[in-house]
């Protein structure tokens, strides 16, 4: 399984970040014990590390996103790499050859790690299939497939406030049919072994074979969040849904908004999560969202020193492949 | 293989902490940091011992390695604790064992991320050959001369230090 998986290089060593799946328990505790390590880079008075200096990491997004794209700028630069922001959002690519000729031209530009956001499910895992071998891709969210780096900061922010997974339950609340941060989210909560994953929302948002991802569906919100350890909201995300699936937003949020009447059927520590932006008042009140539980803000932090940790796991075997290709020319 | 006795160890250990006593200066105290980790084992020993106010800081240097590119990632020991700012102050800066010298050079590295002391004094438990930088402890417990594929350990635990074949 390991061998195949196209995120491990000949060297049966991690080379590109694309999804969770194919990555085992042992890979991702090991990513977030990385990230720890980074989380005092901040205290100095130089905020980064030599790491991945003289590297050169290009943000490839084809679709727009500031957050993301901002977020893995900053963690590039705290480990010291050069960054090249480019924008694909107005050039319209066909999927195949456009793409590869993009691609052409970026590694003509010597860069040493493609940072992928793309609205096409599997663009990431195309592009890591035609790069030069000793380039790594990193998967910036791709469709409705994967957005690994979301799940990782959402497991680093996990364990940082609740400790170990077997002990929680855990809520997903939302439009799990469309998200792919959901769909890495689970993966990886089923592969650290949470004690159960439980998700809830409206039936035309719920993928239909979404138990066997490991997960236990619920209609009722009420019902999903009693003795909750973590509450997990999603945005609504009005550009992925092409038909009316539901009634309205006010409709939404009556149903399945995170009110603080709804979080007291939660355990008490509970901690409230969101990948953000926030649609206060449609998935959750904005007293939840900046409350006392809310861990919001601090998954955006979390998120440098956790791209910090997958950017220099994956690039740290550079030299190994460079040799063997060396070799062979 | 050669074992030394955590009484030997410890012996080594008191001459470290005279030396560190002729050192101190009353209205400019140093700030000790260890080296993650048995720079941070040594350290604690030598912090306790000199009754220091401060907490003893440490220094994980897995980021300011030079031999990243070559090996990746070294194992994680957790983040870096500073908890003194350097600026200004003397530093006495600690590790097990002084080899090739490009611990303490990363660990250089990393503590003038943070500021800029005025001075920086090594102190190591055990220094051998195969000096690769012109680096030299200024503090000594115990000098060692052994061939390059042996090295040197300390066994936290037991306070205790073996020499013996490297293990690959």
């Amino acid at each position: 399984m390991r061998r195949s998986d196209p995120q491990f290089n000949q060297f049966h060593k991690l080379h590109h970040f694309l999804s969770i799946d194919g990555l085992d328990k042992a890979t991702l505790t090991h990513i977030l014990d990385t990230a720890e390590g980074f989380t005092s880079v901040n205290d100095k008075s130089i905020k980064n590390v030599p790491l991945l200096r003289g590297k050169t990491v290009a943000n490839l997004f084809f679709e727009n996103s500031t957050r993301t794209r901002t977020a893995f700028e900053l963690a590039a630069k705290r480990l010291s790499a050069d960054i090249l922001n480019i924008d694909l959002v107005s050039s319209s690519t066909k999927k195949g050859e456009s793409l590869l000729d993009t691609l052409r031209v970026l590694e003509s530009l010597q860069s040493d790690m493609f940072v992928v956001r793309h609205s096409d499910s599997g663009a990431a895992d195309f592009i890591a299939r035609h790069v030069a071998p000793t380039i790594n891709v990193v998967n910036g969210g791709d469709g409705q497939h994967a957005h690994p780096t979301q799940a990782m900061l959402d497991m680093f922010t996990i364990r940082r406030h609740k400790g170990a997974f077997e002990n929680l339950t855990v809520v997903i609340i939302g439009d799990i049919k469309h998200s792919r941060v959901a769909r890495s989210g689970i993966a990886a909560l089923v592969t650290l072994g949470a004690k159960e994953i439980r998700v809830v929302g409206p039936q035309t948002l719920m993928p239909a074979d979404v138990e066997s991802l490991g997960v236990r569906v619920y209609r009722d919100i009420d019902k999903a969040l009693i003795d909750a350890d973590v509450v997990m909201g999603l945005r609504l995300q009005n550009e992925r849904m092409t038909s009316a699936t539901i009634p309205s937003t006010g409709e939404f949020f009556k149903t399945y908004g995170l009110t603080p009447e709804r979080m007291r059927l939660a355990k008490p520590d509970a901690i409230v999560m969101h990948p953000g932006p926030t649609n206060r008042g449609v998935e959750i009140e904005a007293s939840v969202a900046d409350g006392e539980q809310s861990v919001i803000l601090q998954q955006v932090t979390y998120g440098i020193a956790v791209r910090m940790a997958v950017m220099s796991i994956i690039m740290g075997h550079g030299e190994e492949v460079r040799e063997a290709e060396m070799s062979q020319a | 293989m050669t074992k030394f006795s955590s009484d030997e160890v410890t012996g080594w250990l008191n001459q470290m902490q005279d030396q560190l006593q002729s050192l101190a200066v009353a209205d400019d105290p140093f700030f000790m940091i260890g080296i993650r980790t048995g720079g941070v084992d040594v350290g604690r020993h030598l912090h306790t011992a000199l009754g220091l106010q401060e907490p003893l800081g440490e220094l994980n240097i897995s980021f300011y390695r030079d031999d990243f590119s070559t090996v990746g990632l070294h194992p994680v020991v957790g983040p870096s604790q500073v908890p003194v700012s350097v600026e200004g102050r003397h530093i006495v800066l600690v590790d097990d064992v002084l080899s090739t010298g490009r611990t303490v050079r990363a660990a250089m590295n990393e503590i003038f991320d943070f500021g800029r002391p005025s001075r920086i004094t090594l102190a190591v438990l055990v220094q051998r050959t195969g000096h690769e930088l012109p680096i030299r402890a200024d503090i000594i417990g115990h000098s060692v001369d052994i061939p390059d594929n042996e090295q040197v350990s300390l066994h936290a635990q037991s306070m205790t230090v073996s020499v013996g074949h490297k293990v690959k």
